[in-house]
Parts: structure tokens; C-alpha cells; sequence
């Protein structure tokens, strides 16, 4: 039988090329810059070298400990139902959209020199801790990192069929047999794409690395790249080794795109898994593991809480009002400008379905592979010869901010978008609702939550974001990630507090406006 | 077996349901009644999967109530995921006998056996993928064929089937009980099934279990709220 495909609607058909073409001129020509520029240099230096294996060294480390540590707390989550664990499930979310920045701020005041534990240990005599560093680079991602394979691996608790564990608990299996024939079989479709999500977040994770490590023994490709832009204005090594960060990650990407089916951002496993025969150390092994993991993830939180109190009554450092603006600016911006292009993306594939549908999705997922400092750098050599890039700064950030929460977005929206289509798409058809009228009338309605939390989410991660803006911002012009990062350079911690409780409660609000108003008043 | 729930009695939420009723033993009752009315938690309630707030469940005038469903001497075949996808039908089958798959030679024939008896000779190493709705629901049958537990719940396990189909595995499931000389409760929204095999049938509606009447009677009769949901008012 042969197949023709249904003609596709005109608008869609220009909206969606028009936004290939856009993403096509933010990832490949920067890279194709990188090419161009990178001819000239020698290849890569024995500490070139040495900075890419530590970068897989420590992504591979880092995604291996926090899989690891998440497949026990995700079953104790999955299987214990007790008062406050929907917050549980959303603490599991907040680092998440928790600046990285921030983040460092928090784990050094309970793991750093002067931070609590180091205190605790001073009253025993003991030494200061210091996590400078491969150590606190690890604790960061594991921070970072732990809650999101957690709610991805509830993801997989909650496509198991309730049936099943009724069946296992008639069946009277053990927790062995329980484990194999339910646990295993769910792990197995979950634990490998985790672990290359995490992984490929660590390769191109930059303001931890940038905070907590650095030295030869602690720099990564991301760092090298930036030391090498900012300080020894180096083009030809930075644009190798953005190919090189680029040919890591095209790669890990590739496979993980493979694996991925959900992006672990939806709500969970909100109702716990009754089980029948449960033993009293189970209850408190699980007990104590969740115990822990509040402890480990909340006393950050709480110290960037109570620290940013304290600093906000010492008063607040000048020019902060114009940088929160700034923030704001480059956090809408670079929101709506990612989920204009994730919506006429995701139309487009839609409607293409099919294998060319599938190549654009691959396309654009594959955006995900070029890193922040991937992308600046070719942005960089590209402006260079014509403008000034510290001049442009702001906008530059601002664009690959969209860049790189462009596959977020369109990970949140092209299932939403399917799912329309199989509900309402031939009704829909029938009537000949098309075009703008289709969707105001259908597909808004039926996906405002999702664009909302998608739109949230992606102004929420570009304002906390401390990447690009490290290689372009002239002295006198900062967002307040960056604000915050040369206060703690600085010493000026109280101040750096200060920041960093505004800097979180405005990332935080900005994801609860959008999230809130995309699900207001929804019928659907 | 007898099984007598007596003043049993659960609330979820605004919904209530009570039961205090005596089923028919060795034979089958069907459970007739709208949407929503609480056949379904009737049945996870004797298998042990939901807690009742106040009342007993009694089996052959042993207090159940709070025992484990594996403990409990029932089966219960659901309306789907009866199997698990990455197991084969024979491993699916066996989970009845050994629950960790490590079976003796006998074991092994038993379950050919029990495949056999179900009509799915030389099926043994598909996946349930593999299989149509109504093959999946009879390997099912067959595991619980193989545990013989004198109570069968069966919550509307041949819904999605053809009329033809649905028939021939209630015969089927008949024949079974039969033989097992079991007690079996029917969840079914069609009274034909009822009609088919069960001499009595109880009214669920509205979270209040009607005592069983006989079938025939039943529906040649209908009181108000079974008339509504049957549509010959």
C-alpha cells in the first residue's frame, strides 16, 4: 500500500522552516566558525589533553554516584506513602531550576571551609574541610543531578501497571523476586538514559566547575575554553577545544536521544505504590534514606535562605537593581524566543511525522550538544572581525540562552502537541479548523499548562544561568548570576548572600508565574 | 468455600460502600451494576488489596480481614496487566507454582498442562505481546488454574473481547471452576455473561450491595436502579 503524505499547512510549513533556520544559524555557524578558525592551531597540547579526560573522568563519576544513590531513594519514595511527600516530590524539583551559582553558594556554607560541618569539626579539633576541587565538583552534580534522576526513575514506578503489584502480592513474591521481575525490568528502561542525561549535564556544566574547581588538576574543556577567550585571548586553541567539546557531546547526545523517552520534568509518581507485606527494617531503611536526602538537599537551601536574610539587612551592594533588570530582560527574552521556535518546531514535526519529522527533532535536539561556550565561542569568532563582542553582550546571552533551552521546550511540547492531534486532530480536520484559528481554539487551550511550565522552566534556567555572559560582559555590565559570582570572588560573602536570595526567589517566581498561569482556570 | 462479608463497610473520600451478605458457595455469583458503584472495590477488598474501615470478611468462617492477599485463599484475574510483558507465557504461567521460576520436571509438565487445558499448546515461549486479548486473559487462567485456591474474583476480565469470544471463554472459566469445585464472583456489566453462568447475581449500585437474587428472576424483574442501568424502564 503506498503511503502519501497529507500536505501540510502552508503556515506551518514557513513558521517551521523559518525556525530550522533560525536554530540552524545559532548552532551550526558558530560551529562551522569553530572549524574555519581552529585550522590554524596545531591540534591539542598535552594539557589540552589532560583537560578532556578529566572532563569525561568527572561527568562519568559524577552521573555514576548520583544513579547510584537515586535508585534506592527513588524505590523508598516510590513505596512510602507519608505525610508531606508531594513536598518531598517538589524539594526533588528545585535544584533543578536552582541557579548553579547559587547552588555552589549553598554547598560551601554547610561543606566549605568556614561551613558547618567544617565547624563541627573545629569544636572536635579536627581540620577544615576543603571541597576545592574534584570532590565538590562531584558533590555539586550529585546535587544537582540525584533529585532529577530520582524523578525520573518515579517516572518509570509510575508506568508500572498497579496491577502488577497486586500480582506480585498475590502471588506472595519475596522482595526478591519482587525486585527482578518489577524493579529490574523498570531500571533497565530508565537507568541508561539517566545516566547519559546526567553525564552529558556534567560535560558541559561550567559555573560549578568555574566556582569550585579550576588549577591544572580541576579544569574542563568548558573552563579551558573560557580561560583561554577571556584571559589569554587565544582564538585558535579556544575553537579547538570547543570542537573537541562539541565531538564529546554530539556523541553522548546521539546515543542518549536513543534512550530518552521522557525528560524527567513531569510531575512524578504522585501517589506512593501501596505494598502489602512490608517488614520494619524496610520501613527503616527507607526512613533513614529519605531522611538523608532531605538533609543533603534541603540544609543547602536552607543556608542560602537564612545567609541571604542576614545579608539583605546589611544592606545591598550598588547597581543591583539595574542588573536584576538586565536578568529579567535576557530571562523573557530568551524564553519566548525558545518557545516561539519549540512551537513552530513541534508543529512541523507534527505534521510531518514520519522520518522527516524525525530528522528535524533529531536537529534540534541536537542543540543539546552544543554547549553554552560551544556556541559562544563560534559566536565570538564570528562577531569579532565586525563588532565589538562585549558590546553585544546582553543579546548574545540572551540568544544562546534560547539556544539551549530550546530542546527542553520542545522535549515538554511535542508530546503535548501529539497528543492533540490523536485526540482531536481528525475532528479538527473534518470541520477544516486550520491555521491560527486551530490554534487559538484547539491547540492553546489544550496546552497552555504545558507551554506554561515549559516557558517557566526555560526563563527560569536562563535567568539563573552563568555561562556566556562570563566571556562577553564588559566590567560594567553584569546579570546577577554574575554579580553574585564576582561578590564571592571577592570575599564579599554577605553581599554575594544577598544577591543569591534575590537572584533564587526571582528565578523561582518567574517559573511559578508561567507555571501557574498556563494551568489557571484550565478546563482540560 | 463460604465466603460472608459481614457489615463491611469503606469510605474513599465522598464514596461509601457496605456489604453484609453471605455469597452462594461453590458456584458462581455474577456482580452486576453502573460505573462507579463499587464492583470493583468489593473485589479488592475480599482480595485483600484495600482495607476495610469497619466489618469482617469471612471464608469457611475464618477471619480474613486481616490477612495478606497472599494469604488469602483466592485468586483474582484483573481486567488487564495480568501478565508481565517481559515474561514469556510459560513464565508468566509458573509464577503460580514458584514464584522465583526455579521449577522440577513436574512442575514444568504441570504448566504445559494447565497451558493445554486453556488452549495455548506450543505458546509457551511467546511474549504477551505476542498475544491477542483473549489469549493473554487465558494465560491467566491457566496460572490460576494452577493455584488452585478455592475462591475465583474475577473483575470483568473479558470486557474488551468480542461477544463470541467473551462466551467461550466464560465457558471456559465454568468449566474451570467446576472442576475446582470453587466458589468464583463474576464482575461483569453485562447481564448475558450473569445469565450464562451464574445462577445468582448481586446488585451493586451507588455503594450499597444488594442481597444475591436469582439470576433469571433477576432480570426478568429488574428492581428500579437495575432497570436504569440495564435501559428497559
Amino acid at each position: 500500500m503506498a503511503v502519501r503524505a497529507q500536505p501540510i499547512n502552508k503556515g506551518i510549513a514557513l513558521a517551521g522552516s523559518a525556525a530550522i533556520l533560525v536554530v540552524a544559524l545559532l548552532v551550526l555557524a558558530p560551529v562551522g566558525a569553530l572549524f574555519a578558525r581552529a585550522e590554524g592551531a596545531g591540534g591539542i597540547s598535552t594539557y589540552g589533553w589532560s583537560v578532556v579526560r578529566f572532563t569525561v573522568f568527572q561527568a562519568v563519576l559524577s552521573a555514576l554516584i548520583s544513579v547510584t544513590l537515586a535508585i534506592p531513594v527513588a524505590s523508598a519514595l516510590a513505596r512510602r506513602d507519608f505525610r508531606g511527600r508531594g513536598l518531598v516530590l517538589s524539594l526533588m524539583g528545585a535544584p533543578f531550576l536552582l541557579p548553579s551559582i547559587v547552588a555552589v553558594f549553598g554547598l560551601l556554607a554547610i561543606w566549605g571551609r568556614s561551613g558547618i560541618f567544617s565547624d563541627i569539626l573545629a569544636s572536635f579539633g579536627a581540620g577544615p574541610l576543603d571541597i576545592y576541587g574534584l570532590t565538590g565538583i562531584l558533590l555539586a552534580h550529585v546535587f544537582f543531578n540525584l533529585p532529577l534522576v530520582v524523578r525520573m526513575i518515579l517516572q518509570g514506578w509510575a508506568a508500572v501497571p498497579v496491577e502488577h503489584f497486586r500480582l506480585a502480592a498475590q502471588l506472595g513474591l519475596g522482595p526478591r523476586p519482587t525486585f527482578r521481575l518489577i524493579e529490574m525490568p523498570l531500571l533497565r528502561g530508565v537507568v541508561p538514559a539517566a545516566f547519559l542525561v546526567t553525564f552529558l549535564l556534567c560535560m558541559t556544566s561550567f559555573a560549578i566547575v568555574l566556582a569550585l574547581g579550576g588549577g591544572p588538576k580541576a579544569t574542563t574543556v568548558e573552563l579551558a575554553i573560557y580561560n583561554a577567550l577571556r584571559f589569554e585571548f587565544d582564538l585558535s586553541s579556544a575553537a579547538m577545544l570547543a570542537i573537541v567539546q562539541f565531538a564529546l557531546c554530539i556523541t553522548a547526545a546521539i546515543v542518549a536521544l536513543n534512550l530518552t523517552q521522557n525528560a524527567g520534568f513531569g510531575g512524578g509518581l504522585m501517589t506512593a505504590r501501596q505494598r502489602w507485606g512490608d517488614t520494619r527494617l524496610a520501613f527503616w531503611q527507607d526512613t533513614i534514606l529519605i531522611t538523608i536526602t532531605l538533609i543533603f538537599l534541603g540544609l543547602p537551601m536552607l543556608a542560602i535562605l537564612f545567609r541571604g536574610i542576614n545579608g539583605l539587612g546589611a544592606g545591598l551592594p550598588s547597581g543591583i537593581l539595574t542588573s536584576l533588570l538586565i536578568s529579567l530582560g535576557i530571562a523573557l527574552t530568551s524564553a519566548a524566543l525558545a518557545i516561539s521556535l519549540a512551537l513552530a518546531l513541534a508543529h512541523l514535526i507534527d505534521s510531518l511525522r514520519g522520518k522527516f519529522g524525525k530528522t528535524i527533532e533529531v536537529f534540534a535536539f541536537l542543540t543539546l550538544a552544543a554547549s553554552p561556550f560551544v556556541i559562544g565561542t563560534g559566536l565570538f569568532i564570528m562577531i569579532n572581525p565586525y563588532f565589538s563582542p562585549f558590546a553585544l553582550a546582553l543579546p548574545i546571552t540572551a540568544l544562546v540562552n534560547a539556544a539551549i533551552t530550546l530542546p527542553l521546550a520542545l522535549r515538554i511540547l511535542l508530546p503535548a502537541l501529539t497528543r492533540i492531534r490523536q485526540n482531536y486532530g481528525q475532528t479538527a480536520d473534518s470541520i477544516g479548523m486550520q491555521g491560527w484559528a486551530r490554534f487559538r481554539l484547539l491547540t492553546w487551550p489544550q496546552m497552555r499548562a504545558e507551554i506554561g511550565f515549559a516557558t517557566g522552566l526555560c526563563a527560569a534556567l536562563s535567568m539563573g544561568d552563568l555561562g556566556v555572559i562570563t566571556l562577553f560582559a564588559p566590567p560594567d555590565i553584569a546579570t546577577l548570576p554574575l554579580v553574585m559570582y564576582r561578590l564571592m570572588g571577592s570575599y564579599r560573602i554577605e553581599a554575594a548572600a544577598a544577591v543569591a536570595l534575590i537572584l533564587t526567589t526571582s528565578s523561582f517566581t518567574l517559573f511559578w508565574i508561567f507555571d501557574r498561569g498556563g494551568r489557571l482556570g484550565n478546563t482540560s | 468455600m463460604a465466603i460472608h462479608l459481614e457489615n463491611l463497610k469503606l469510605t474513599q473520600g465522598t464514596f461509601t460502600l457496605s456489604a453484609n451478605l453471605t455469597f452462594a458457595t461453590n458456584q458462581t455469583t455474577a456482580i452486576i451494576g453502573p460505573s462507579g458503584g463499587g464492583k470493583s472495590t468489593l473485589l479488592m477488598l475480599i482480595a485483600g488489596f484495600i482495607m476495610p474501615d469497619h466489618g469482617r470478611i469471612l471464608i469457611d468462617d475464618q477471619d480474613i480481614t486481616n490477612d495478606q492477599p497472599a494469604s488469602r485463599p483466592l485468586t483474582m484475574l484483573f481486567q488487564e496487566n495480568n501478565l508481565f510483558p517481559h515474561l514469556t507465557v510459560f513464565q508468566n504461567t509458573a509464577l503460580g507454582v514458584q514464584p522465583n521460576l526455579k521449577l522440577s520436571p513436574l512442575e514444568t509438565e504441570t504448566v504445559d498442562a494447565a497451558l493445554a487445558r486453556v488452549g495455548l499448546k506450543g505458546r509457551q515461549n511467546d511474549l504477551p505481546a505476542n498475544l491477542s486479548g483473549g489469549q493473554r486473559q487465558r494465560v491467566a487462567l491457566a496460572r490460576a488454574l494452577l493455584r488452585k485456591r478455592p475462591v475465583l474474583l474475577l473483575d470483568e476480565p473479558f470486557a474488551a473481547l468480542g461477544p463470541a469470544l467473551r462466551h467461550e471463554m466464560l465457558e471456559l472459566v465454568e468449566e474451570i471452576r467446576a472442576s475446582q469445585n470453587a466458589t468464583l464472583l463474576l464482575v461483569t456489566h453485562s447481564p448475558e455473561d450473569a445469565r450464562r453462568i451464574a445462577p445468582e447475581t448481586v446488585v451493586i449500585a451507588d455503594g450499597t450491595v444488594s442481597q444475591p437474587h436469582n439470576t433469571a428472576d433477576l432480570l426478568k424483574n429488574p428492581p428500579r436502579i437495575l432497570a436504569e442501568y440495564l435501559g428497559n424502564t
